[in-house]
């Protein structure tokens, strides 16, 4: 009996979701005796022309991580897409866009611009930018060229489940394969985490009173945090409430407010428009120069409440960006 | 068909008790104003999603209005400042995702003030048209089709391949 | 409960009926409505689409309701006039076809469209889009129930002054159960000290007292005084109220109001400050505040009765004469203690009054500082011939006064003190000049900003003053001073004004001084209203629920105002005001229900993930945290609807009925879909 086949890939990501792989530690050991890994460009090599060799729907499953910002990228989610039965979207850049979604509120051309000549540590006297095509000794090379913007999995192929967190951790890593090898798999395009809120599991949940009256809010940096009191309770914008639960609560175990990784609950649009909804009715005073005077606390709304989930919001990118 | 002209299209929330009662008066009394506004009705500006305000961009409009109660006058007591914190914040989220704030407007109406619709919506329409089309929704069309070449691409690649095996 | 929401619709494919009115010319003079009903005809699960001239006439009606049963609709639209009209109409006739009334929506093509706009083709476009949006919104209608609240058949009236007093008596007089709570020793509120009562100069206790000794022998009415409401549980129909019995140390069964206790107490004279009379009498530690108090009982006041310690506690150091003198009647008790009751109630009135602004906040008028200084609820006890000098004006050192200065707007309309004027206070000034020239023949002045005398023979009452001799001097008063300039002024109180009529200062020497002091919100307003779950307004009298079409009702369901507390006042006002607040109660008790509009909003159980960040945002404080789920939850019967809590959850995990996010979200698409 052939083992199922595997795949994993990886577009515009930092290389976490690897390691998370790695993470689940002795448990690997089950998951690699169990299934025949075709495809994992950070440990093994391989060649473009086997991908496309592989039949269609040949792969069982593709846990594809990063989110996708060039053609490369949109090629191979293509192509694995058609190879594949199952197309898992594994970590926040693929659910949402995560982080690198954030490039959303520039252009192209400004963050080539930034990183190759104006950034303040860059030395670049010649002023040399990547190009997708340049002829040397008679040969033509080629780069992938960068989309304008960046977009999750599902704004490129159709994806049948999602993973979520930056990354996700063992522990739903560990459910996610364990369902698709023992067929227990949910509906189709179902997120495999909790659709519960971050706060029902926080070790900090009796902490937060029910009558919080926001007159600050501080960033982490800026306080000596209580390590057993709920954030919000602190003045610490926490994404708990708008984020789903399952990674354990790790970051506020930490003594760090959630950040929003595990995206927005089923029944949410946009992640960031309610958490910002739900910190404002709270807010305590009630005349405009009062308000504003507590919202100097997040200086940066888009950052704060969009940080893993731009291209997946309602407006996805920033107004005024070309858009070609 | 000819093209039609284009003019701004003004989606309002309007509360229940104050504005659109308000607005029910400014047609009684009929006053005129300008057409490009669709109302929507909600109990109480407090049930104004942000989501509603983003999606309504998203969708096409080139401008929100809400409406509610002058503050200490909510039917429910405080709604309306639930939604005046919202949008504060919001405003300056839209206009860090590039939309001018001049789109977004929060107005306190009474529902004795039908003229004040007139004038509030008058004055929206003029400053959107100044403004010209925000057009989202065509904006993220255009943008999506940088990812449909591909699409064919990788088809062909396939195809091309199994000829080549068959 | 039932989420009935969260019930799919069987998977049933909407299948719309539309129809849109011409409502004759007002609506088909600017919107081509044929046109209208062309275009919704081809809009996915629209089954059938109308024009006709009048929706809401009964053959319109019919017609929706033949409709639904002939065509199988499941969803009705009328595009009409405003749904604040109408909507009621419609769902009714939906529900005659055989249909859960709440599938129904309206669009509003009249007072938002063909009244307010002036291009026939924009508004037909308009009508197109908003025609759009409500077929998309209908799809997702759920059936809903309205929710029937049974009603308790009792009142609770809060405070026992002239407007607890007629309210109480109206509603036991129409047989319903009252339970009258006043915290003084005795009802009659303010009204008791007043000697006379303007315009027809009836004699206040005389017109008071027979409808106070009415309240204290009435079947239907439990008289509950020297108590307080201390806590307040539960929504309307169903209130349960905590009162604080106050220990009076009398049994009040068993005193027969004989008085034989005061005379026989050790205390010889009487030596305490006498609240009834403005501290300006005195009394003993036991007590009654006046002849005619209601209940006829007399009350101990342990601040400063011998038999009690600086604690507060019996110390049975005194003789106890008092105990002697009852006898056999055996109605002194020293071993009384605080008690609380709780009552159920389906109404509220409260009717908690006023208090008089403290004149010493006006350091120049010299209240507290110059003797000859008074208040105008002062003077009141002073002309009383039950009072502490029984009728005569005398000052504190003795002697008649010549001259007397009434200044006008004391703490009234003034920017520095209470910025809104008292309304009563013109109209008491002018008969305190009338009744203190009637006692004393003195030369009486009359210092006004304004002569504010709107009600029915007040201004003939006005009329009636000038020709009797009393100084009228329009200016606002600028002090009140004892530093003499000239040889008439000396051992008097001189008064600065301007005459703004005759165009300059002047400096009036007067014997006495009194300060028209306007109206305030009790002290305890503020407490007051948190335990009644209502509002104040900016200057801290109870906010009524609309200034103009319902200003007895309060934001609270079953919670009514009367009286001053709502806002400053005269009493024919004020007993027409307890009049229609014990009607509005009597409405809700008769019906016996309540029918909610069932747009409440409901948190769903499995999804809610208790992070709190709701609770705090109900003002009827509907949504509480239940410790044993670890969720938040939302009493149904205290949910008003107004989805602040719906927008706010930061995991949309609370819903609301009729006003749900798929509702919405479709309503935008639709708006925005037609070009």
């Amino acid at each position: 009996m052939p083992k199922p086949k595997v795949a994993f890939y990886w577009c515009a990501s930092c290389g976490g979701c690897e390691e998370t792989v790695v993470d689940l530690a002795e448990d690997i050991l089950g998951v690699v005796e169990k299934v025949d890994i075709v495809l994992w460009p950070v440990a093994m090599d391989f060649k473009y022309a086997d991908v496309r060799a592989m039949p269609d729907k040949s792969i069982v499953a593709t846990f594809l991580n990063g989110a996708i910002r060039s053609t490369e990228q949109e090629e191979m989610a293509r192509l694995l897409r058609r190879k594949s039965q199952f197309l898992i979207a594994y970590g926040s850049c693929a659910h949402t866009g995560g982080i690198p979604g954030l490039a959303n509120q520039f252009s192209r051309e400004e963050i080539l611009n930034f990183v190759y000549k104006g950034s303040p540590s860059t030395v670049n006297e010649t002023g040399t930018l990547p190009q997708t095509e340049f002829e040397e000794q008679g040969r033509r090379v080629h780069l992938p060229a960068l989309h304008q913007g960046v977009r999750s999995l599902d704004q490129v192929v159709e994806v049948d489940y999602y993973v979520p967190g930056c990354p996700p951790t063992p522990n739903i890593t560990k459910a996610a394969v364990g369902a698709l090898l023992e067929g227990r798999l949910p509906a189709k395009g179902s997120v495999l985490a909790p659709d519960i809120a971050l706060c029902d599991e926080c070790p900090r949940k009796a902490t937060k009173p029910t009558n919080v009256a926001f007159t600050e809010f501080v960033r982490p940096h800026q306080r000596l945090l209580d390590p057993n009191k709920c954030f919000l309770a602190q003045g610490v914008v926490c994404m708990g409430p708008a984020t789903r639960s399952g990674c354990g609560s790790q970051c506020p175990s930490g003594n760090m407010p959630c950040t929003g990784c595990f995206g927005p609950t089923s029944r949410v649009k946009d992640q960031g428009a309610k958490m910002l909804s739900s910190l404002c009715a709270n807010i305590e005073p009630k005349d405009e120069d009062g308000i504003d005077k507590v919202l100097e606390g997040i200086p940066d709304p888009v950052g704060t409440f969009y940080r893993y989930g731009l291209p997946k919001s309602l407006l996805r990118r920033k107004g005024g960006l070309p858009t070609s | 068909m000819t093209e039609k002209k284009w003019t701004p299209r003004l989606v309002a929330f309007f509360c229940n008790w104050c504005t659109y009662t308000a607005a029910d008066l400014a047609g009684v009394s009929r006053l005129k104003y300008a057409s490009n506004v669709r109302i929507i009705r909600v109990m109480c500006s407090g049930r104004i999603d942000p989501q509603f305000v983003l999606e309504a961009f998203a969708k096409g409009a080139d401008g929100v209005l809400i409406g509610g109660c002058h503050p200490n006058d909510c039917h429910y007591v405080e709604g309306n400042y639930k939604m005046l914190r919202r949008y504060r914040l919001l405003k300056r989220m839209l206009a860090d995702m590039g939309i001018e704030p001049d789109r977004f407007r929060l107005e306190w109406i009474s529902a004795a003030e039908g003229e004040k619709v007139k004038r509030v919506v008058d004055e929206m329409v003029q400053k959107l048209t100044a403004l010209g089309p925000l057009a989202w929704d065509k904006k993220l069309e255009d943008w999506d089709r940088e990812v449909k070449a591909l699409e064919e691409h990788v088809q062909a690649q396939q195809t091309t391949k199994e000829v080549a095996n068959a | 409960m039932e989420n009935v929401s969260q019930k799919k619709n069987g998977g049933e494919q909407p299948r719309i009926g539309f129809y849109i009115c011409h409502c004759g010319h007002n609506i088909a003079s600017m919107v081509d409505c044929a046109d209208v009903a062309k275009y919704v005809a081809q809009l996915p699960g629209v089954v059938l689409s109308k024009d006709y001239k009048y929706m809401c006439s009964d053959p319109g009606q019919e017609m929706i309701a033949k409709d639904i049963k002939e065509h199988g609709l499941n969803r009705v639209v009328v595009a009409s006039c405003s749904p604040l009209l109408h909507e009621h109409t419609f769902r009714n006739a939906t529900e005659k076809g055989g249909l859960n009334p709440f599938y129904f929506q309206m669009v509003n093509v009249r007072e938002h469209d063909s009244w307010v706009h002036t291009n026939r083709e924009d508004a037909t476009h308009k009508a197109k889009a908003l025609a759009r949006a409500a077929i998309n919104r209908v799809a997702h209608h759920k059936p809903l129930e309205t929710k029937k609240v049974p009603i308790h058949p009792d009142v609770l009236v809060v405070g026992g002054g002239i407007a607890g007093i007629h309210a109480a008596m109206t509603l036991a007089n129409a047989g319903k159960k009252v339970i009258l709570v006043e915290r003084e020793p005795t009802i009659g509120g303010h009204m008791a000290k007043f000697d006379k009562t303007f315009p027809t100069l009836d004699c206040a206790a005389c017109i008071l007292t027979p409808k106070m000794s009415e309240v204290g022998s009435h079947p239907n009415i439990r008289l509950m005084t020297y108590s307080e409401v201390v806590k307040v549980d539960g929504y309307v129909g169903n209130y349960q109220v905590t009162i604080k019995r106050k220990p009076r140390y009398v049994d009040e069964e068993l005193c027969i109001g004989c008085q034989e206790c005061i005379p026989a107490c050790v205390f010889k004279e009487p030596k305490f400050a006498d609240e009834f009379n403005e501290g300006l009498g005195k009394r003993k530690p036991i007590y009654i505040p006046f002849p005619q108090a209601t209940p006829q009982v007399v009350t101990i006041d342990p601040k400063v009765c011998l038999n009690f310690n600086k604690k507060g506690e019996v110390s049975n150091k005194c003789k106890k004469t008092c105990v002697e003198a009852c006898g056999d009647k055996n109605a002194i008790d020293f071993t009384q203690t605080e008690k609380f009751e709780e009552i159920k109630v389906g109404a509220i009135i409260v009717a908690t009054g006023f208090k008089t602004f403290d004149a010493r906040r006006i350091t120049q008028y010299g209240y507290g500082i110059y003797p000859g200084v008074y208040t105008s609820l002062e003077v009141e006890r002073l002309v009383n011939a039950a009072g502490p000098t029984g009728g005569h004006v005398v000052l504190r050192d003795g002697r008649k006064p010549e001259s007397i200065g009434i200044i006008h707007c004391v703490g009234s309309r003034d920017e520095k003190t209470n910025r809104w004027c008292s309304r009563v206070c013109c109209m008491y000034s002018l008969k305190l000049a009338h009744l203190l020239k009637e006692h004393t023949g003195a030369e009486v002045y009359n210092f006004y900003i304004d002569m504010r005398t709107p009600g029915k023979n007040y201004d003939e009452f006005y009329g009636k003053l000038l020709e009797e001799g009393v100084h009228f001097i329009r200016g606002r008063v600028g002090e009140v001073t004892d530093w003499a300039f000239t040889k008439e002024e000396e051992g008097k109180l001189v008064i600065r004004v301007e005459d703004t009529l005759a165009g300059y200062v002047r400096r009036i020497p007067v014997d006495m001084v009194v300060l028209s002091v306007g109206l305030e919100p009790q002290p305890d307003a503020q407490d007051v209203r948190r335990l009644f779950g209502m509002s104040c307004g900016g200057e801290g009298f109870f906010l009524e629920r609309h200034p103009k079409l319902a200003p007895v009702n309060t934001f609270t369901d079953g919670i009514y105002l009367a009286g001053c507390c709502q806002g400053p006042k005269d009493i024919p006002d004020t007993v027409a005001q307890a009049g229609a607040a014990a009607a509005e109660a009597m409405q809700l008790i008769d019906r016996g229900y309540i029918e909610q509009e069932p747009n409440t909003a409901f948190i769903l159980q499995d999804e809610c993930c208790g992070c709190k960040s709701c609770i705090p945002l109900c003002p009827y404080t509907a949504i509480v945290f239940d410790e044993s789920t670890q969720k938040a939850i939302i009493n149904e019967a205290l949910c008003k609807g107004c989805g602040t809590c719906v927008g706010s959850c930061p995991s949309g995990s609370i819903v609301q009925n009729l006003f749900e996010d798929d509702q919405i979200f479709s309503e935008i698409e639709g708006v925005l879909s037609y070009d």
